[in-house]
């Protein structure tokens, strides 16, 4: 063999393996970060407390009931708020405004928007809402979360909806179907999967936000469901109780953690499963 | 072309109706819906365009008090003294800056290496859960990241780790510096590492992407005249994808720049500028983090939201940069086929 060509082949082995290596570095902190969170949080997520017993002071034994509820309420209220926003802005993108210049320059903005930090939405939150009414609410939280949602529901709406064949469209046309009802009844039904898919990645991105909550829904050492006034919720209390020199909290914080990943993981599994099944 | 005749495919439903002869009026009702169903959709179509333009109005009013105090000298002033009220930005902005530089140093080789394996070594059957193991990095919330730094790999850095990376690095000229003083696990390198985990998911899955849709024949060409794997992905797929690589790497920057909870954590929260990588620093995103909700007086409140216009703006101009790269690309990939 000539040796240039020797040389060629060793060279081309190396780079191989450690592209191999590039592999092994990606899925050795995955495996890491996924085993600490489930030692560590494990003990914790078993503890029947952890569900019905109120945030507590340092050197006491709680739970998290009320930073779940929180939780709850405010992902809850903020899909309500951006889903329907979304869909509507997509809508808008994939059917009538297509090519024009007002179809691209949101398609861009849009995206624009899906990677700005999630801190400067709190922040722009903050000064719009929560500085003129004075007070930290749930509100302002669910609203930061629902300016965070509009971004992935939007481009999921406007994607799935360009793969409808235009067929389906005709077909309705044809059939005397105003343009309105053909989207509400077929276009919206042949791409429901996929739009669903896009709402519970949504919902699974805000999920553990944090950022965006510590400007705006603050936190609540009590249990209030109440909108209006400072929200508890789990990712500011993990911020929080980590930062604590508690261990109590710790322990709590790295329960609220586990929970947190398990609910994101349960998200996105189904967003892949529903995805997989529509192909 | 008239709408009797066999409809083209391509051709979209207004083409159609467009080119077809006029229709009968709808009833009434039918009309009416149209319009409000358009007009509806539209509406919320500007309120998503008019986002980002209220987000920067917003924090350009919010921040005014300071704008019009320090001018432009916000940026390069080193301060940053709430009793005081003198602030500069220079230490975050810095801290920021270098934390993602460090990620991008890792982030970006890893993540070629990543979607190298994945496009040309890895098995078929391989494929699908290795690239969804990568983008489960993405899935993790940044707070978990920071709380893992934080709590596990801080101590561990701190104690094997950094001692090693003095010894053996900081005695050097020059570059010494960068590495020098005590090993206190927190700091800018370690935000830095913990950024480039972070990126990792979102840089390989761009530059998959556009791995893919180098032409098979163009590989198969390279490979014909006797090229190496590698050699077929540095001098035929890196040079035909570089404006979409290049996309995805600012991409990866942009969530870089502004992520905030894991740097929150092990960054240190120290307003000081240090040559050395282990020390203790801010990025903008951790400065607001920790700062705002204890922020006392109007100047400190108009500075941090300064601080979080000046984030706003950088990211925007790298992830618009991004964006606009990846159209091109996909614009020629049309234009292409």
């Amino acid at each position: 063999m000539n040796p240039l060509y020797r040389a060629r082949k060793r060279h081309n082995a190396l780079l191989l393996f450690i592209s191999c290596l590039a592999l092994a570095f990606g899925l050795f902190w995955l495996v890491w970060i996924f085993g600490t969170l489930f030692y560590e949080g494990g003990s914790a997520l078993l503890r029947a407390q952890l569900y019905y017993q109120m945030t507590p002071p340092p050197g006491d034994d709680g739970g998290l009931a009320n930073a779940i509820a929180g939780s709850l309420v405010i992902v809850a209220t903020a899909t309500l708020l951006g889903t329907p926003v979304g869909i509507l802005a997509g809508t808008y993108l994939a059917e009538y405004g297509k090519k024009s210049w007002l179809a691209s320059a949101t398609r861009f903005l849009n995206d624009v928007l899906l990677s700005a930090p999630s801190i400067v939405i709190g922040l722009f939150v903050y000064t719009v809402y929560v500085a003129r009414a004075k007070h930290f609410s749930g509100w302002a939280g669910s609203i930061a979360l629902a300016l965070i949602v509009i971004p992935v529901v939007v481009r999921t709406t406007d994607d799935m909806l360009k793969l409808v064949p235009n067929s389906l469209r005709e077909a309705a046309v044809a059939l005397g179907c105003p343009t309105w009802k053909m989207i509400v009844l077929v276009t919206y039904r042949a791409a429901r999967t996929g739009i669903l898919t896009g709402i519970l990645l949504a919902v699974a991105r805000i999920s553990g936000e944090t950022a965006p909550l510590l400007f705006t829904a603050l936190n609540n050492q009590f249990w209030s469901l109440d909108l209006n006034r400072p929200m508890s919720n789990l990712p500011t209390v993990i911020f929080q109780f980590a930062m604590s020199p508690y261990a109590d909290w710790h322990r709590l914080a790295w329960g609220g953690a586990a929970l947190i990943t398990l609910a994101v993981l349960a998200l996105n599994i189904m967003a892949r499963v529903l995805f997989a099944k529509k192909d | 072309m008239s709408a009797v005749l066999p409809i083209d495919e391509s051709a979209t439903t207004d083409e159609v109706a467009r080119a077809a002869p006029p229709r009968p009026p709808a009833s009434p009702r039918a009309s009416w819906g149209d319009a409000l169903f358009e007009n509806l959709t539209r509406l919320f179509a500007v309120l998503v365009f008019g986002l980002l333009a209220a987000i920067l109005i917003s924090l350009v009013i919010g921040s005014q008090l300071t704008l019009n105090k320090y001018g432009p000298s916000f940026v390069w002033n080193a301060q940053w003294d709430p009793v005081q009220e003198n602030f500069g930005a220079l230490v975050p902005i810095y801290g920021t800056i270098v934390t993602s530089l460090i990620a991008m140093l890792i982030g970006v080789p890893v993540s070629f290496g990543i979607a190298l394996f994945l496009t040309e070594l890895s098995p078929a059957w391989l494929k699908r859960p290795l690239g969804t193991a990568i983008e489960l990095l993405a899935a993790i919330p940044s707070i978990i990241y920071g709380m893992w730094g934080l709590f596990v790999f801080v101590p561990l850095f701190q104690s094997h780790l950094q001692p090693a990376l003095i010894e053996s690095l900081g005695s050097i000229p020059v570059l010494g510096r960068l590495f020098a003083g005590p090993p206190l696990g927190i700091g800018m390198l370690t935000a830095g590492l913990i950024l480039s985990i972070m990126v990792i998911p979102f840089i390989t899955a761009v530059m998959r992407d556009v791995f893919e849709l180098v032409p098979p024949l163009l590989k198969e060409s390279a490979y014909g005249l006797g090229a190496t794997t590698w050699e077929v992905m540095w001098r035929v797929v890196l040079p035909y994808t570089k404006v979409g690589v290049v996309g995805g790497i600012m991409l990866g920057l942009g969530r870089a720049l502004g992520e905030t909870m894991a740097v929150t954590f092990v960054i240190g929260n120290a307003h000081q500028l240090s040559a050395s990588l282990m020390a203790p620093g801010n990025s903008i995103a951790s400065a607001l983090a920790n700062e705002f909700t204890e922020a006392v007086g109007d100047v400190y409140f108009s500075a941090l939201i300064e601080l979080g216009l000046l984030l706003f703006l950088i990211t925007t101009i790298v992830l618009a940069f991004s964006k606009f790269l990846l159209m091109r690309l996909a614009r020629h990939e049309g234009a292409r086929t």
